[in-house]
């Protein structure tokens, strides 16, 4: 089977008032099993990348392909092998949890008995009970929106899970908790993640390679202890001040 | 994809848009009673000039109930979508597009066709008109085979929400008001001035309105009717799958410039 994420020369440039240029010649390959991690500030292009991976969104150069599929030509090939949770928990807000589930598992062609076990499970894994289930989204707290999230993504068996800023906003125990069931999942499916988050310790505990980008260009990749090793720092925040810091119109790559 | 897949994916959009209905169901009884009331009140418009008037009115009032249901039904299968984020969501699942707008389309005709026959058996009833004489079974065939032209053209409609949640919606209510004027809802197009008629005979709710008073006011045969229905039949399958590709190649265009996203 192929790298389940392989990206060469992506470019995306938006043109709003002004053009932004969200990816700037991104190439990396992933590996299967592994769990890789992009951190980097506001605006830099993560979620334009998990997009354009996602099939939501068409590249303006370069190319992307999941298992061996590219994400342009044979969609339809990438999409039964991934799901993806965003920042912003995207629901019906005024049904149920297991309404916009039960709705999700058709989609993926998942009869309902089967996926109402399968949610039931991953929830009662993350600390969503289940009386909660049956009740409207909205009167959800945004800790318990996301994790229903997290079941969404999870519950149809994606080879490539896309974690867009899963734990952002999450209070410390829900966000453990969420970590907790990715670190499981990782060891027992054999599964392979692409992360991105804010949280350089969630980068470090949790992914095998991070990549810091910034202006939509990769500026550094590697295994967490060489990243701390490259930098002469102690943790992965000091490495992403150090790096961010930097004025990278000046600065070329750093390989 | 065989038809099977394409049933059962269709399920989905299905199950979903009852479950909206049924969680709004206030919404519903609103509408429900506007609709009502709307064609109540036009039908007295014609009170004093008989029976046949207030059926003919009626059917007007009817039709465009109907043809409203579907438009709304189905752009607002995606306005709705992008409002809430699902969109993203809906369109990276591994369902095909056909599969998933044809779901939303049997849903809006379904749905189209109950409140429309509610709505007829309660004027009936409120007028106390005798309707022996119609042809019912002809009525209900010619309902929903218009539906396939109107879904046809709430197809394209509904490009304008994919693109521009707020703009889209201005552009379908235009479109929609159009139809109104040129296909003879509430009068003869006869009356309209010379230059408009061309645009009647184009609107397949103009052939829609007359084989539909033809049933119930005369009682016409699905024999005398059979052209009319081959007609409507034969404009819903091509503007259906016109709708279609019009719809992807909206999609394609969107995920181009990054449209999908509801923020930003
Ligand atoms: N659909 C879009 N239309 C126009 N501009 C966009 C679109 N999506 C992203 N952008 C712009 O592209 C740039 C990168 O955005 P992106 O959402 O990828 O950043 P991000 O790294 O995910 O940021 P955050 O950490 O805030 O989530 C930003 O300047 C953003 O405004
Ligand atoms: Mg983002």
């Amino acid at each position: 089977m192929k790298e389940p994420i392989k990206c060469v020369g992506l470019k995306k440039t938006f043109v709003k008032k002004d053009k932004v240029v969200a990816l700037n010649n991104v190439s990396f390959t992933i590996e299967k099993n592994e769990v890789f991690g992009i951190v980097g500030p506001n605006g830099s292009g993560k979620s334009t990348l998990i997009r354009i991976l996602s099939t939501l969104l068409i590249p303006d150069e370069g190319s992307a392909s999941v298992f061996g599929h590219d994400v342009v030509r044979e969609y339809s090939k990438v999409r039964p092998l991934i799901n993806r949770v965003s920042v912003d928990a995207a629901f019906f807000k005024g049904i149920s949890a297991w309404e916009n589930l039960r709705y999700a598992a058709r989609l993926y062609g998942l009869g309902g008995k089967e996926a109402k076990q399968r949610t039931l499970d991953i929830l009662s894994q993350l600390g969503f009970s289940e009386k909660r289930f049956y009740e409207p989204l909205e009167d959800l707290s945004r800790g318990m929106q996301q994790k229903v999230a997290i079941a969404r993504a999870f519950f149809t068996s994606p080879m490539l899970l896309l974690l867009d800023e899963p734990t952002t906003g999450l209070d410390p125990r829900s966000k453990m908790e969420v970590q907790n069931f990715i670190r499981k999942s990782m060891s027992s499916n054999g599964l392979t993640i692409l992360l991105t988050t804010h949280d350089m310790n969630e980068a470090e505990v949790l992914c095998h390679r991070v990549a810091i980008i910034i202006k939509g260009r990769f500026v550094t990749v590697g295994k967490p202890n060489e990243l701390l090793e490259k930098y002469k720092k102690p943790n992965l925040e000091q490495v992403f001040l150090e790096v961010t810091g930097k004025d990278w119109k000046e600065i070329e790559y750093e390989s | 994809m065989n038809l099977k897949a394409h049933a059962y994916g269709s399920i989905a959009f299905i199950e979903r848009n009852f479950a909206l209905i049924k969680r709004y169901l206030g919404w519903e009884l609103v509408f429900l009673t506007y609709n009502v009331v709307n064609a109540l009140a036009i039908g007295l418009i014609g009170a004093r000039m008989g029976k046949e008037m207030v059926l003919y009115l009626i059917v007007g009032a009817m039709v465009w109930g109907f043809l409203s249901i579907l438009f709304h039904e189905i752009s607002e299968s995606i306005a709705w979508e992008r409002w809430e984020g699902t969109i993203e969501y809906t369109f990276m699942a591994p369902i095909n597009r056909v599969t998933h707008l044809l779901g939303n389309c049997l849903h809006a005709v379904t749905y189209g066709v109950i409140r429309s026959s509610l709505i007829l058996i309660i004027v009936v009833f409120f007028f106390g008109i005798s309707i022996k004489g119609a042809n019912l079974t002809a009525l209900f065939i010619i309902l929903v085979v218009s539906g396939l032209s109107f879904v046809g053209l709430g197809l394209m409609a509904a490009v304008l929400p994919l693109l521009s949640t707020e703009k889209g919606a201005y552009a379908t209510h235009i479109f929609e008001a159009v139809l109104l004027l040129i296909s003879g809802v509430y009068y003869e197009i006869e009356v309209l001035p010379i230059w408009i008629r061309p645009l009647s005979y184009i609107s397949p709710a103009t052939y829609t309105l007359r084989a539909m008073r033809a049933a119930l006011l005369d009682g016409a045969g699905l024999g005398e009717l059979l052209p009319t229905i081959l007609l409507l039949l034969g404009v819903g399958m091509v503007l259906i799958p016109l709708g279609m590709i019009v719809f992807g190649k909206a999609e394609f265009y969107a995920k181009k410039k990054g449209k999908l996203k509801r923020s930003g």
